[in-house]
């Protein structure tokens, strides 16, 4: 390795999250105003404003131009990663890199979206000559539920991982929705209603499936240095990874390892000094019930095939031994399509010990992972109160 | 024919041509690497593997197992198979691997198993387009 990722641990911290002002279905709001009120909020809660922000990075289709001319900032410092529901977290390994280089000091990290309204969002279609429409949607595939499953199917295969594993994640994330105000999705469920929910593209039931929402997300990036002086307490970025290995699913490496996740995880946890034991509490992307599954073997915290057994009996519910998606998740609290910045966002709350019924106790430690795609790219972010 | 389909219809690229003219023909044509030595799909003229420009295309046997899936209960509006249907993704007895569906087979997850024999089944969608599907084979 070129560089010593050693030098990077701690040099940053996130020193101001939030949402939009609402999540949900949101007919009254385009994405681009879901972007101005997270932005608006992740400042306030910074103690911060927008002449402060010297860098801007964004995904998707309001990318880093749109963002700076609807809230009036010019940044020196422009990242536009678009990897999918994971670029977020990716940001904020960029904006340590551009910070870390003297680039810039103070990094906007910005979503909005309107998934479930499209309000001002574009139409998502590949050209007749794309890869995908050539070797993948003739077949009907039909985006994420059908890519994510393939996976899961393999899974089961190899591994004897069953439909009730899966559900087990849903039901105890719903559990984490019922103790967060903000979650779309808040009565209690059992293994039974997600395994007699309707079949969407089998093995996934319904209940396996991430909300479909609208909203925004921002956190703000600065030096350890500045942070100090910042309203909140700041919380350390000690690692980042990121790796992508395909963009059409049928070309994905391995149907029973997620390797990007285990690149990206590899090398966060270096940066980071730290170990699996060390983590209090884990925001797992989960656009899918399988996906946190695979992210707890590909990030080390179980063996490979052991990622059903792990969850079972409730291990990642409130109360228990591994508390997961602790805001509710995709599954349950808010899926605007690139859900990534919530993992954000719910991390440094449960570091700031913000969080109410949901506060898991000294938390200290957190870890952020995400998907991207089709299980196409992943990161990791290790975030903790201790530099 | 080629008025009624209403599914996506594979626009090709001048690396990919070569492959949509001989599906025409009832031919599945992948490439190997001259350099080494793995075959590959989708059709591209460098090697993923070692991004050798020393590939050729050859013809598959067609014959391959099914090495994952998903049965479809929603499908994109128009899409042409009734559903549920399956998708999945055939690892070729050469190598590569490729998405398609499986056709000829119950769409029940207590039929369609991991790692059974496939062969391809092509299934002309327009006077120009044959798309590989595959369907069980015996051992």
């Amino acid at each position: 390795m070129a560089t010593d990722p050693g030098k990077m641990r701690g040099a940053v911290a996130i020193v101001g999250v939030a949402e939009s002002d609402e999540l949900g279905r949101l007919p009254h709001k385009s994405s681009l105003q879901l972007h101005m009120e997270a932005t608006h909020n992740a400042l306030a809660d910074a103690g911060l404003t927008k002449s402060d922000v010297d860098a801007v990075f964004s995904s998707g289709r309001n990318m880093a131009n749109d963002v700076p001319e609807y809230l009036g900032i010019r940044p020196r410092f422009i990242g536009g990663t678009q990897v999918g529901g994971c670029s977020f977290i990716l940001h904020v390994e960029h904006a340590m890199a551009a910070i870390q280089a003297g680039l810039c000091e103070v990094a906007l990290i910005t979503h909005g979206e309107s998934g479930y309204s499209r309000i001002a969002m574009p139409a998502p279609r590949w050209g007749d000559d794309s890869t995908n429409n050539q070797f993948e949607l003739p077949y009907g595939a039909a985006g994420p539920a059908t890519g994510y499953g393939f996976l899961a199917t393999r899974h089961m295969h190899e591994y004897g991982t069953t439909s009730e594993q899966l559900a087990e994640v849903a039901v105890a994330t719903r559990k984490w929705a019922a103790l967060n105000p903000k979650a779309f999705l808040r009565e209690p469920i059992t293994v039974a209603d997600v395994l007699n929910s309707r079949l969407i593209a089998w093995p996934f039931h319904l209940l396996d499936c991430c909300l479909v929402t609208d909203g925004g997300g921002a956190a703000v990036v600065t030096s350890a240095e500045r942070a100090r002086d910042l309203r909140q307490k700041p919380v350390y970025v000690l690692g980042t990874g990121e790796c992508a290995t395909h963009q059409m699913v049928s070309q994905m490496p391995s149907f029973t390892r997620w390797d990007a996740a285990v690149a990206a995880g590899e090398r966060a946890f270096c940066m980071a000094g730290v170990r699996q034991a060390d983590i209090d509490v884990a925001q797992f992307y989960d656009a899918f019930t399988i996906v946190p599954i695979l992210a707890l073997e590909a990030l080390g915290f179980c063996k490979p095939g052991e990622g059903g057994a792990f969850v079972a009996g409730q291990r990642t519910a409130p109360g228990s031994a591994f508390p997961m998606n602790t805001n509710g998740g995709g599954l349950s609290y808010t899926h605007t399509g690139m859900y990534g910045i919530f993992t954000i966002i719910e991390a440094v709350r449960q570091l700031r010990g913000e969080c109410g019924p949901r506060q898991v106790p000294n938390a200290r430690t957190a870890i952020c992972h995400g998907t991207g795609g089709v299980w196409s790219a992943a990161a990791t972010l290790i975030v903790s109160t201790e530099r | 024919m080629a008025d009624a389909y209403t599914g996506p219809i594979p626009k090709p690229t001048p690396e990919t041509q070569p492959f949509w003219e001989a599906a025409k023909q009832r031919r599945l044509l992948i490439q190997r690497c001259g350099d080494c030595g793995q075959h590959y799909f989708y059709p591209r003229p460098l090697c993923p593997h070692c991004l050798s420009r020393n590939v050729a295309w050859v013809q598959a046997s067609g014959r391959g197992r099914l090495h994952t899936f998903v049965i479809n209960h929603r499908p994109p509006r128009n899409f042409p198979l009734p559903a549920p249907y399956v998708i999945g993704i055939v690892e070729l007895e050469e190598g590569a691997r490729m998405m398609t569906n499986i056709v000829g087979i119950n769409p029940d997850p207590a039929t369609v198993r991991c790692d059974m024999p496939v062969e391809v089944a092509f299934h002309d969608i327009t006077t120009e387009i044959t798309l590989p599907h595959f369907r069980p084979r015996a051992r």
